[in-house]
């Protein structure tokens, strides 16, 4: 079981991977340890110096929407956060997130508010949050084969070394 | 057996079992794409996951077009590292000024109807105008595939997209496909197919088609695709290298949603700042003063968007507004080579433009210009989200190669269907 606890750092919709980290930026360094001071620089510049260990993006629909660079996930991890929690993922950026072990959650984060204090539980297959500031636990899709196999994995680099294929359940 | 979309036949193949959309499929690969933008991050993961070999290295192919050419040396050393492996492992290497990826693969005929072909680059979707599944994956998807050969692929459900009516003069595929982001919206298609039918197909070529696939991701489409036709064979004509296996949707394949656009009566669109799917029609941003006109990258960076970003721009007066920047950059060295050699570029040229090296240009801010404080920018590409283009003060405006041309002659937004200048 993994059990996440931190407190909600809140985005809006349609949060670009060019939004999460700028293409130029990316351009002279692909070290996401240099690339985290520039995180979300383009809606807010001070917020990559206020992330704190543990936090937990809480966004809206289609979080990591565009360009399919996978720095977008490796910096938000390299800040110290290891899960996102939102309504809905774009494609590119969900697989480059469990390819890493950064934690995509699906659920209705409507009532969600910054700062709320969050813990995310992956048991399993099943997956929930705990919004202990609102009172709430939701349940939220499960992750299933082989999604949930890269994760257990800690990220699609074990998985390879371990398997030196691509083997998904019930296949 | 069970009627299919074009995506799950092609899925089905490439899965070696029939499988249906919702279903998890192991998937090998025809082609694997990458990018100078992504590729150096593809090598550290693909030397991590303990990769020998390529599994094809005739199937694997790297081009540097996001930075084009490298702006720094730390950018360079970026390249060095692509050049190196690709030498070490046999892979193709695309250098600076060849082109953008997708696009070097369509024109050199690997491209071809039926296959599938992954890319570290978003706008790998674009490819599916030649009746293909073409998808973007980010650099440790890639790495994967270049060990393997495979991929992993929840088979999508797919979107109808029906075209109807008459195309009108000057009427763009660009236009329709805005129009299109507008109508589906930003994650309207998300891990979905879009698949193309209708009447009005035949009215676009094949480097239209490829606008229309181009602009689905901003739809969050995982694929976008054409059926077989004229348009493909005559675009195959002379390139096609090996066989190609057409695809057509059965009669009875079910759909996710079905969508049914009249472009008898579409107007000319442009996306307002700072989303792709802010699109209105043109009369309503009309009169917006610009300082940039950019045409190129992979949505309007080809052989006839230049020449229909000429002629509007002649038909608007025929030279560039004084204080705007008027910047040119074709996808590939075939598109520079048939520019210079019909005397597009040398056009462009005498009228002030600036023609930089090939590549995506200065789409993402990555290569070419930099748009200065404050400016408005009205440009050919796909995505015009705050900052995109290198500055966060300047404000994006996308639209079609002829409202961008007739612009660059107004000084401002402008209708191609109405600039006509009396003199």
């Amino acid at each position: 079981m993994i059990r996440l606890d931190g407190r909600a750092r809140k985005l809006g919709d349609n949060i670009n991977t060019d939004y999460i980290i700028a293409s130029t930026r990316k351009r002279d360094t692909i070290d996401e340890q240099l690339l985290k001071q520039w995180l979300l620089e383009t809606l807010d510049p001070s917020f990559a110096a206020s992330v704190r260990e543990g936090d937990i993006i809480v966004a809206g629909h289609n979080f990591g929407c565009g360009s399919a660079m996978e720095v977008a996930a490796t910096v938000i991890l390299a800040a110290g956060i290891k899960a996102v929690i939102a309504q809905s993922f774009s494609r590119t950026f969900y697989r480059n997130a469990i390819n890493n072990g950064l934690i995509p959650v699906q659920c209705d984060t409507s009532r969600f508010d910054e700062g709320d204090a969050l813990s995310v539980v992956l048991d399993g297959a099943a997956l929930s949050v705990e919004n202990h500031a609102k009172a709430l636990t939701l349940t939220c899709p499960p992750l299933t084969g082989i999604v949930l196999d890269i994760l257990d994995h800690g990220g699609l680099v074990p998985y390879m070394k371990e398997n030196r294929a691509l083997t998904p359940r019930g296949t | 057996m069970t009627a299919r979309t074009i995506s799950e036949k092609i899925l089905s193949a490439k899965a070696g079992r029939e499988v249906h959309a919702g279903e998890i499929a192991m998937c090998t690969v025809d082609h694997v794409l990458g990018t100078d933008a992504s590729s150096p991050m593809a090598i550290d993961y693909f030397e991590k996951m303990g990769g020998q070999r390529l599994f094809d290295a005739s199937r694997v192919m790297f081009a540097f077009d996001h930075y084009s050419p490298a702006a720094s040396a730390k950018t360079e050393a970026l390249h060095e590292r692509v050049r190196v492996f690709a030498k070490k492992y046999g892979a193709e290497l695309c250098d600076v000024g060849e082109g953008i990826s997708f696009q070097l693969l369509a024109e050199r005929g690997s491209a071809l109807p039926g296959s599938l072909i992954i890319g570290a680059d978003s706008h790998t979707v674009t490819a599916g105008a030649l009746n293909l599944f073409a998808t973007g994956v980010g650099s440790s998807d890639l790495a994967a595939a270049m060990i393997t050969g495979q991929v992993w692929l929840r088979v999508p459900e797919s979107i109808k997209v029906t075209l109807t009516g008459t195309r009108t003069a000057f009427l763009s595929a660009k236009d329709v496909a805005l129009a299109l982001v507008k109508a589906i919206g930003p994650e309207g298609a998300n891990y979905k197919t879009l698949e193309f039918h209708g009447s009005a197909l035949s009215a676009f070529a094949l480097e239209e088609r490829m606008v229309i696939c181009n602009l689905g991701v901003e739809m969050d489409a995982k694929a976008a695709i054409f059926p077989s036709d004229g348009a493909t064979n005559e675009y195959l004509a002379g390139r096609k290298v090996g066989l190609d296996a057409p695809v057509t949707a059965d009669m009875h394949a079910v759909y996710a949603r079905e969508i049914t656009l009249d472009i008898s009566r579409l107007s000319p669109r442009v996306a307002l700042p700072h989303a792709p799917d802010n699109v209105v029609p043109i009369e309503e941003a009309a009169g917006t003063p610009i300082q940039m006109v950019f045409l190129g990258t992979c949505t309007g960076g080809r052989v006839r968007d230049f020449h229909e970003a000429l002629a509007a721009l002649y038909r608007a007066g025929g030279t560039v507004a004084e204080g705007v920047q008027l910047v040119v950059t074709p996808a590939s060295r075939e598109v520079d080579e048939i520019l210079r050699a019909d005397g597009t570029l040398e056009a462009f040229e005498s009228l002030g433009a600036k023609i930089t090296t090939v590549g995506c240009g200065a789409c993402c801010g990555t290569s070419g210009v930099i748009p200065t404080d404050g400016v408005n920018v009205l440009s050919t590409a796909n995505r015009n989200f705050k900052s995109r283009m290198g500055n966060a003060s300047a404000s994006i405006y996308l639209a079609s190669p002829a409202a961008c041309g007739a612009s660059a002659a107004t000084g401002k937004i402008t209708d191609p269907r109405a600039a006509r200048v009396s003199r």
